[in-house]
């Protein structure tokens, strides 16, 4: 699904925020991704849903080598993505609704079609009284909701977050997780980054530790790197399809 | 039918009416359009001028000889009159050639008063080319003192004179134009920079450059259309004031001046300026956001 070989990274001519980064994403597999602050996990992130373009390197996306993929292209890719961002970034002057309904608006859906399906959603994640509130009058941990709500409506190949923790206290944010492991278990990759480490414990997943620049792929504590993970952590294999 | 208004409302995703990037814009596309909407009038007034001008001497000639010539205005009106193609070759008298001089000097020029050359007044069939020149000639050998004048010559400077004075109007005209188009790209990128973050969201969600043009365009070609109305008002107000102003004045001051008048089409023409701009600023706004774009990865 997701590839990196040899990518390197850096904003303008700074120094290289990403260094040397291979690894392999699988269809279906769930990923933590670690590391210090400013280790680079949120240029990672940038990378894989098109926010940023590498410095050298390659990256495979959904089977497209994205240096030969015209840029024309490239909102097709990012609709197969769902991304929350770690500052949720909705849309102010939009209610929750109209935020979570973006995605579908932008891919075309029809409006008579996307109210009741966003309702529903938002009544998913115990929205349902506030569909028409405005950002700004929701709480931190309500505003998260409709971020992750706005990225899982268009059902994403691939789900990325960013530090979706990091507002929230433990149990919020464990029931968080089990709903990535629900969208995971429907079959959508995700990709977690984050700074918690008594969830990495809890919920066993493969960990992606990002420190200098450089990726290291650590096998989730009490499973065996079998199966999936393992074909999530070999380098050079061919993706399923 | 509410209901569908609001839905419609909301794929506007970008309040880009009320952020104050386009505050402005109306009133300085209203300036230009009314700049615009004077200096094409102008043009075009000038040129249905030249144009009558042209078709009123078409097919005209005079034949200009000293006020002693008596053998010669004979011995020239036979040779006109022969000459194929001259529809008529008729010698203004003396009070004719008065009443042309009335608007200069004045009513009461007692004829005789001043010795004033014969004129004969020639009306050639516009179908059959006759040429000035070997006419000329054919002239000079029995009235020597004989000047033919086909109008062409001062008819070509004036028209050289409009010609320049059009070109002038069509700069001010494209002038006008590029200060509104650089107009509406400030007030298009001011906007891009107020909602750079939402714009980044629309972007990274898959939204088409197309469809986040969108949401420019079409604010752009409101604000165009009601600029426009706010120039064409007080430019065409301006226009029937000078039109009237022109009706007014009294004969004597402004007789020799060409009448200028517009055309229903031309009206037509300046009736059309909103939608110029409107469509202008459409288009320009969405050039430039998809410009802008292009940019992000």
């Amino acid at each position: 699904m997701v590839r990196f070989e040899n990518v390197g990274m850096r904003y303008g001519a700074g120094r290289e925020v990403l260094r040397d980064i291979t690894m392999r994403l699988m269809a279906g597999g769930f990923y933590f991704l670690t590391g210090p602050s400013g280790a680079g996990k949120s240029s990672l992130l940038k990378l894989i849903y098109l926010a940023e373009r590498p410095s050298r390197g390659l990256i495979s996306l959904f089977g497209r080598d994205l240096a030969t993929t015209p840029r024309q292209a490239f909102p097709a890719l990012r609709r197969r993505i769902g991304v929350v961002f770690q500052d949720f970034r909705l849309i102010p002057h939009l209610s929750a609704l109209d935020n979570v309904a973006l995605p579908l608006r932008v891919a075309g859906h029809r409006d008579d079609r996307i109210h009741d399906n966003v309702a529903e959603l938002l009544r998913w994640v115990g929205l349902a009284e506030e569909i028409d509130a405005r950002p700004a009058t929701l709480s931190g941990g309500q505003q998260q909701r409709v971020a992750i709500a706005r990225a899982v409506v268009s059902k994403p190949s691939l789900l990325l977050a960013d530090e979706p923790t990091g507002n929230v206290d433990d149990h919020i944010a464990a029931r968080l997780l089990r709903l990535f492991e629900e969208l995971n278990r429907q079959g959508t990759t995700i990709v977690v980054a984050t700074h918690n480490e008594s969830l990495i414990q809890r919920f066993r997943h493969t960990r992606l530790h990002l420190e200098n620049g450089e990726l290291t792929v650590v096998a989730p504590p009490a499973r065996e790197a079998t199966g999936l993970t393992r074909a999530a952590l070999a380098a050079g294999d061919e993706e399923p399809t | 039918m509410i209901a569908r208004a609001s839905r419609r409302r909301r794929r506007l995703d970008l309040p880009t009416d009320g952020d104050g990037s386009g505050r402005f814009l109306p009133w300085i596309i209203g300036l230009m359009v009314y700049l615009a909407a004077l200096a094409l009038a102008g043009m075009m007034a000038l040129q249905g001028t030249v144009e009558r001008w042209d078709r009123a001497l078409a097919g005209t000639l005079t034949v200009q000889l000293p006020a002693s010539a008596g053998d010669e205005l004979d011995a020239a009106l036979a040779l006109l009159r022969a000459t194929p193609g001259v529809e008529r070759a008729e010698p203004l008298d003396q009070a004719a050639n008065a009443a042309l001089l009335e608007r200069w000097l004045g009513p009461g020029l007692a004829a005789g008063e001043l010795r004033l050359p014969r004129l004969i007044d020639l009306r050639v069939d516009p179908a059959r080319a006759i040429d000035p020149e070997a006419l000329a000639k054919r002239l000079a050998a029995v009235a020597p003192n004989a000047r033919l004048d086909d109008h062409r010559r001062w008819l070509d400077r004036l028209l050289d004179v409009a010609l320049a004075i059009q070109v002038v109007a069509a700069a001010i005209v494209a002038l006008v134009a590029g200060a509104a188009v650089m107009s509406i790209v400030f007030a298009t990128r001011t906007g891009l920079a107020i909602h750079q973050g939402t714009v980044e969201v629309l972007h990274l969600i898959g939204a088409r450059d197309t469809f986040i043009a969108t949401q420019f365009q079409w604010p752009a070609l409101r604000l165009g259309l009601r600029g426009g109305l706010i120039g064409l008002v007080p430019a065409l107000l301006t226009l029937v004031a000078l039109g009237q102003a022109a009706g007014a004045a009294p004969a004597s001051g402004i007789a020799a001046l060409p009448e200028l008048t517009l055309a229903p089409w031309h009206w037509a023409i300046l009736l059309l300026l909103p939608v110029v701009a409107g469509i202008t600023a459409l288009a320009t706004a969405r050039v430039t956001v998809l410009r802008s774009l292009a940019r992000m990865p």
